[in-house]
């Protein structure tokens, strides 16, 4: 027989159990925990420091470079890295395109073994403001103060649209590269509008003429990507910010209290109250997500719908041939403060380069080259669109979104405007527009929206864990 | 002789308990670790601190509401799906016509095991998808169109923060009924149908075999299924996901534990928080299926 007399089932159970947590368990939970250990990496460099070469680049050290492969692809940076290799011919490049930027580099950074570039963006994007908080990231002042690849005499910083500096910014240091400009506002389709005769309006009451005359024709004024109330939102903090200035926006930013409780809030939320309760708002858009809202407004079943300037590349494969993809601002509501020819725009595509990278020169010299014009050009013309760096877009053949989003740009000039609570307080993000979409959907009254607003705000400043960030 | 057969026996476990240490044992003991510590998930440095996040989480009004949400799941799956499972399962096997031949399952009883348990091939983010299509909000969504032609009006079933949650609770039981019919079936056919035949013999209704007959040489397997389907209940995390705005519902209304264990471990950088959910989470989970198993413990019928 094989059954040991001496030994019960339990006991023998037992024993097994504890010589293996003894034999792998104890040796896995002391080495190999997942917040892993604290070991320091060298950083890379040490060659000289010269113009061409500011960062000191060892031409040999290999650079392992982690891109967000989403609606941009990654053709771009497989051409950013030939420009790399180009000046480093000796380096090996460790490529990677990947949609699971978190789960692929958490245990990396825990390791202490980061990659020298990330793309850090999509839904799955590491928690950026956490990373800041707990030193992760490479100061990228060197990077700014650096000469530009384009003209020796020119500094990286003043090569690249000033919003880009701001949002680099997070706790006083400039720690991410935001490399793709983006322009939101309302999209419709100017080849339905012309046939039709119907032009974006700029007033309050204009718009609301126009969607009863859109209404009329058996199309829906409005419709928005409701499963992410988030898109609607963009318009609401649109409007307010035109009515009330700056000042709003930057107080929303920094949690000051009763930033939500603004007249100028209050205004954009009844504005966006009166189109549902008149009917303006597609029926059933409240349900719906980014593509089947979209595509319904490609099929024409909506004549407005708002997004950011990636919406006429998103929209590429369902799109008629020819639909003219075009965006215009937001109504202006009575009173405003700013001219209608404003709107958002957000530096966004964050590249960053982790303090504990082992080629730390070599990634700080490879965001250089996506600031050259070449790289940006690239960029553009693989992507259809405009990048932080000024001018690298000129003589590129441009879609009629990507012109329209550029002439929208220009027009705002000093007006346009940004926010950062969305990606400062990563815990406030989703709430916040979940409060958005009770509001559009006329759930709650714009009262009762100020409120639960202003109370998220509050909690989220009174929030210990929270890294408070102020807006200058 | 004693030692060679404790290396024998040994030799068999040592592989099977490694894999069980290293992938589940070590990473509930690490979340233990975790949740009494400030980890944010991203960074080897983190600092000891306590209950605090368990104090936090007494607060916090969205875990609150999660909380909530998974009760009324952890009540209404488990007894939906075992009610439906049961009455399926005792219509295929006796509830057919009685004749010569004995007691029968209703005609075409292979076809509607079949068709019940198709769903379980599927996996959860195919059945989420194809629900949250039928279940679209907009007027001319699939199920609008046919409770419109019905005359019973539309709906905006997931966008509707009302009612969200019954919508995912539906699919939740659409998905499981096939699993527990084929199982009950299974055991149902364990039971002699002359059991069954006397009874009717006997002048016993349909029902009352149903109810002195079927259920109680089930319970057993009725009992284990409870439990299954209660910790089924506590998760939900797929469905939540993949079907509802935000996700989490408009206005948290399809909110549960898990969502909220994963947007506060890998969106807002704080492990340590996430953790303590977990283990909170772990507790209920246990506790629920003591109290489960115990409340309903009953004497075995043996046949």
């Amino acid at each position: 027989m094989t059954t040991p007399h001496n030994l019960s089932r339990r006991l023998f159970l037992q024993r097994a159990a504890v010589g293996t947590l003894l034999a792998t368990g104890g040796s896995t939970l002391l080495a190999a925990c997942a917040s892993g250990s604290d070991d320091s990496a060298s950083g890379g460099g040490g060659a000289d420091k010269t113009a061409e070469n500011p960062f000191g680049v060892k031409s040999a050290d290999p650079l392992d470079v982690v891109i967000f492969k989403g609606g941009y692809g990654d053709e771009y940076a497989k051409f950013h890295e030939s420009l790399y290799k180009k000046k480093f011919p000796e380096s090996t490049i460790k490529h990677t395109g990947t949609t699971e930027i978190t789960p692929q580099l958490q245990p990396r950074f825990n390791g202490g073994n980061p990659p020298d570039v990330i793309d850090n963006s999509g839904a799955k994007l590491l928690p950026v403001s956490t990373l800041a908080s707990s030193g992760q990231l490479a100061d990228l002042t060197s990077l700014f103060d650096a000469s530009s690849i384009d003209d020796a005499n020119v500094k990286v910083k003043d090569s690249i649209e000033p919003i880009t500096l701001e949002a680099a910014d997070l706790g006083g240091k400039p720690l991410v590269l935001n490399y793709v400009l983006t322009v939101y506002g309302l999209w419709y389709d100017k080849k339905t509008f012309a046939e039709k005769g119907w032009e974006p309006a700029k007033t309050w009451a204009d718009f609301l003429t126009l969607c009863e005359t859109i209404k009329k024709s058996g199309m829906a004024p409005l419709a928005h990507q409701g499963k992410y109330p988030y898109y609607i939102g963009q318009v609401l903090l649109d409007m307010a910010v035109k009515h009330g200035g700056q000042d709003v926006i930057k107080a929303i930013d920094s949690l000051e209290p009763n930033a939500w409780m603004h007249p100028s809030i209050k205004a954009a939320a009844e504005a966006l109250l009166e189109l549902k309760k008149k009917g303006y708002i597609m029926q059933g858009t409240e349900g719906l997500d980014h593509i089947q809202s979209q595509t319904a407004w490609n099929q024409g079943k909506a004549a407005f719908i708002p997004s950011g300037s990636w919406l006429e590349n998103e929209q590429k494969p369902v799109a008629p041939k020819d639909f003219e993809t075009t965006v215009t601002f937001t109504p202006l509501l009575d009173g405003a403060k700013l001219p209608v020819e404003c709107t958002e725009i957000s530096a966004g595509e964050g590249f960053i380069v982790p303090e504990k990278a082992k080629n730390k020169a070599g990634g700080l010299e490879y965001l250089r080259i996506m600031m050259s014009k070449e790289g940006a050009g690239k960029f553009t013309e693989l992507t259809g669109s405009p990048t932080v760096v000024k001018g690298a877009a000129e003589g590129l053949k441009l879609s009629p979104g990507a012109s329209s989003s550029g002439a929208l740009l220009k027009s705002g000039g000093e007006n346009n405007w940004s926010t950062y609570f969305a990606s400062w307080y990563s815990t406030m993000n989703d709430p916040m527009y979940s409060i958005v979409g009770e509001l559009v959907a006329a759930r709650i009254t714009s009262d009762e929206f100020q409120k639960r607003a202003q109370k998220l705000a509050d909690d989220t400043a009174k929030d210990p864990k929270t890294v408070k960030r102020t807006r200058s | 002789m004693r030692h060679g057969s404790y290396r024998f026996v040994a030799s068999f476990l040592a592989i099977p308990l490694a894999l069980y240490a290293i992938f589940v044992i070590s990473p509930f003991a690490q979340a233990f670790y975790y949740s009494l510590t400030n980890w944010t998930g991203v960074s080897p440095k983190f600092e000891f601190v306590g209950l605090d996040n368990f104090k936090t989480l007494t607060h916090d009004a969205v875990f609150r509401k999660a909380l909530g949400n998974n009760v009324i799941l952890l009540i209404g799956v488990p007894l939906l799906v075992i009610l439906l499972a049961l009455i399926f399962a005792y219509l295929l096997n006796v509830g057919g016509r009685s004749n010569s031949a004995g007691v029968q399952g209703v005609r075409g009883n292979g076809f509607y095991k079949l068709a019940f348990f198709l769903p379980q091939v599927l996996s959860v983010p195919v059945i989420a998808v194809i629900w949250s299509v039928v279940m679209t909000s907009t007027d001319n969504g699939l199920a609008n169109t046919v409770t419109r032609k019905l005359g019973l009006g539309t709906s905006q079933f997931l966008a509707n923060p009302d009612i969200a949650l019954y919508c995912v609770m539906w699919v939740m039981i659409w998905g499981s009924v096939g699993f527990y019919l084929v199982l009950f079936n299974a055991a149902m056919s364990g039971i002699p149908k002359d059991i069954f035949e006397a009874a009717i013999i006997d002048g016993a209704s349909r029902l009352s075999t149903f109810f002195r007959i079927t259920i109680p040489l089930l319970w057993d397997t009725i009992q284990t299924s409870w439990v299954y389907l209660a910790i089924l209940a506590l998760d939900a995390y797929a469905l939540v996901a993949v079907m509802t705005a935000g996700p989490g519902g408009p206005d948290n209304s399809t909110q549960v534990m898990a969502l909220q264990i994963a947007d506060n471990g890998f969106k807002f950088g704080r492990a340590g928080y996430a953790s303590a959910m977990g283990v909170v989470l772990f507790f209920l989970t246990l506790i629920i299926a003591a109290v489960m198993l115990r409340a309903t413990r009953r004497d075995r019928i043996e046949y």
